[in-house]
């Protein structure tokens, strides 16, 4: 359904264009969950943000359905912003603070023309109800609520549109852990109900390994690996996926503590050459210093960027 | 790691004997005891407003103005410190205690490089002269595992990755050698990659200079990792305390039995198509003074007089559970000894 290739995205930055996106390829089907990892700065958060154009590609192409994206104009570009739709980390950042939960729903859908006021409130109640927030929510302000109960409401702004395809970009990284498991199952309930698909953007690598069905990992600007969610966590063949799942400790004292990988993550804006993860990874060669490994399919499926792979 | 059950036994090095610690109508810590031993680790967990933060801001002396110490004894080195004066505190802190925290931004001095910041410390607690402080720094920088000390220590904190800042945090904590430190989220804000290596460096400094560590988190996988003991609290209270083995094979309070079962796991994990994730129903609301048991509102188990009567602490073992019908239904039940002389 979704289809980006080789999308790019620059910062102005004090030591020259940063390459937050640097040539990236992904695809979302229908119904799909697709889990972009990795850690900060690896520009995953860019990634999802320039899929909606909330920041401006410099390059590369957002097709849904097989139409370019960039060409859309009117209505064309309204109805692609009514069918991908954005859940922030801080959803309580992105509701006005002075309109009510009604009144930011119901703006929604009146800026899409769906419906008549009555059809609207109606609509607004039943997904408010959905999402497991009380009927009086519609009167009450983004303040009152929770930090739970706020990313409820910001599944609900984007839900109330009927999207195919809601990018979910950190949605309960703000979240305790009793609190991550409700608004967690409640995604997956509404994945299946409205056959919705995700990009669900994280750097944590056990809420990814429990929603995604497919996973991306990301290092600076570049999908470094992208399989299915069972080979990804189980037999992950590039030395930065293998270092990221063993940094993870593990919450079962008789597992061995986590294989600590050496470095700091290096600045976006001056990333090493060729591998980009060839300074800290335990296998490197010379080649891996001169040569960008391009993405290899070695099994239907799975990709690694990785000479060695 | 230290032999749990030799720590135990040990005198401890530092205690909180019945501490309340409120803001302006809100109590936050309910009459907690915790105690350390030398060179042990010591877990405190729960969620966002349980106390546990708090409950370490306290046991510094380092409350915000509207915090208040209500009741309780801070038992270190012999004395209480519930009772210190400013200047008899300023002299411990920094010598005998430290505490680091989550954003390392926040707590070093922008404008000043880092060996300034190292060398102050050691200045004054242990009155070395500049030149020596500042070759004492790099020392630190050195064994904080910061390449190019020479070179790095007259950086400001911007120039530094986020992992940088917390070592230097870490490097100015452990300057004069201190018996017992206070991490609070030290890695939350930090990458996974570089949040092995910090609780790493953490750990190799506990077991080199003989710190005690008391490990302020939310993440179950860093307590199992790292603690020798844990101690849970929601709401203000410690609801169950434990060795972390124990902790984990068997886990006995409800809380406790439900974040285990709420956090997504990477090894044993389930997948969405697999099934759900344990919910905890409800949400934390440490503000509100329920009769009971806090957590009865939320408790899948819970029973009539939990809402009326407040759970008293009871010891398994070496364990504390303040869940009597919890206990009641422990597999080891009959095991249970000295109920009677718990803690109230």
């Amino acid at each position: 359904m979704l289809s980006v290739e080789g999308l790019e995205v620059r910062y102005a930055h004090r030591d020259g264009a940063l390459r937050a996106v640097d040539g990236v390829d992904l695809t979302v089907g229908r119904g799909e969950t697709v889990g972009l990892v990795g850690e900060s700065g690896c520009g995953k958060s860019t990634l999802g943000k320039a899929i909606l154009r909330l920041v401006e590609p410099i390059g590369g192409r957002v097709a849904i359905d097989g139409v370019d994206v960039a060409g859309l104009k009117g209505d064309r570009l309204l109805a692609f912003r009514r069918r991908v739709q954005f859940v922030f980390q801080d959803p309580y950042a992105s509701l006005n603070p002075r309109r009510t939960i009604g009144e930011i729903l119901d703006g929604a859908l009146a800026v899409h023309r769906l419906g008549d006021r009555p059809t609207r409130r109606h609509r607004v109640r039943e997904i408010l109800d959905r999402v497991g927030l009380p009927a009086d929510a519609v009167d009450r302000l983004p303040h009152e609520f929770s930090g739970g109960q706020r990313q409820r409401i910001g599944i609900a702004r984007a839900l109330v549109l009927s999207p195919d395809l809601i990018v979910l970009d950190e949605p309960v990284s703000a979240l305790d852990v009793s609190i991550q498991a409700q608004i967690l199952n409640l995604l997956v309930d509404l994945k299946r109900e409205f056959g919705l698909a995700y990009l669900f953007v994280s750097h944590d690598l056990s809420v990814v390994r429990y929603i995604a069905d497919r996973v991306l990992v990301m290092y600076l600007g570049r999908i470094v690996e992208c399989a299915d969610h069972h080979v990804l966590f189980g037999e992950p063949r590039h030395p930065y996926t293998r270092a990221l799942v063993d940094a993870v400790p593990l919450p079962d004292p008789r597992r061995p503590r986590a294989a600590i990988v050496a470095g700091d993550i290096p600045s976006a804006a001056r990333p090493p050459s060729g591998c980009r993860f060839h300074p800290r990874c335990p296998l490197a060669i010379g080649r891996c210093a001169d040569e960008v490994p391009s993405m290899r399919e070695i099994a239907p499926g799975h990709a690694v960027a990785c000479h060695l792979a | 790691m230290i032999d749990p059950t030799a720590a135990a036994r040990r005198p401890p090095l530092f205690a909180l004997e019945g501490l309340e610690v409120s803001f302006p109508g809100r109590p936050v810590v309910r009459g907690l005891d915790l105690s350390v031993a030398e060179g042990e680790t010591v877990a405190l967990v729960g969620e966002s407003g349980c106390g546990k933060s708090t409950t370490a801001l306290a046991a510094m002396r380092l409350l915000p103005r509207s915090g208040r110490i209500d009741a309780g004894r801070i038992a270190f080195e012999g004395r209480d410190l519930a009772v210190l004066s400013p200047a008899e505190l300023r002299d411990l802190r920094g010598r005998r205690l430290a505490m680091i925290f989550q954003e390392p931004m926040t707590s070093l001095n922008p404008v000043l490089t880092i060996g300034r910041q190292i060398a102050e410390v050691l200045i004054r607690h242990e009155h070395l002269s500049r030149r020596a402080a500042r070759a004492r720094a790099i020392e630190l920088l050195d064994l904080v595992r910061i390449a190019e000390p020479h070179r790095r220590i007259d950086d400001h904190p911007h120039r530094l990755s986020g992992g940088m800042r917390q070592r230097v945090m870490i490097a100015i904590a452990v300057a004069c050698r201190p018996k017992l430190l206070f991490a609070d989220e030290p890695t939350t804000a930090l990458d996974v990659t570089i949040q092995a290596q910090v609780l790493d460096l953490l750990d190799r400094l506990r077991r080199d200079l003989g710190m005690a560590l008391v490990l302020i988190t939310h993440d179950l996988g860093v307590v199992a990792q790292y603690a020798d003991r844990v101690v849970v609290m929601y709401a203000g209270h410690k609801v169950e305390e434990a060795t972390t083995a124990e902790l984990f094979a068997r886990p006995l309070h409800p809380y406790t039995r439900g974040l285990l079962a709420a956090a997504p796991r990477l090894d044993t994990g389930l997948h969405h198509s697999e099934g759900r994730l344990a919910e905890i129903p409800g949400a934390p609301d440490g503000g509100v003074d329920h009769p009971g048991c806090a957590f009865a509102p939320r408790c899948p188990e819970v029973r009539a007089d939990c809402r009326v009567t407040p759970p008293r602490p009871l010891a398994i073992g070496d364990r504390l559970v303040a869940c009597p019908p919890a206990v009641a239904s422990a597999p080891r039940a009959n095991a249970m000894r000295g109920a009677h002389d718990a803690v109230g």
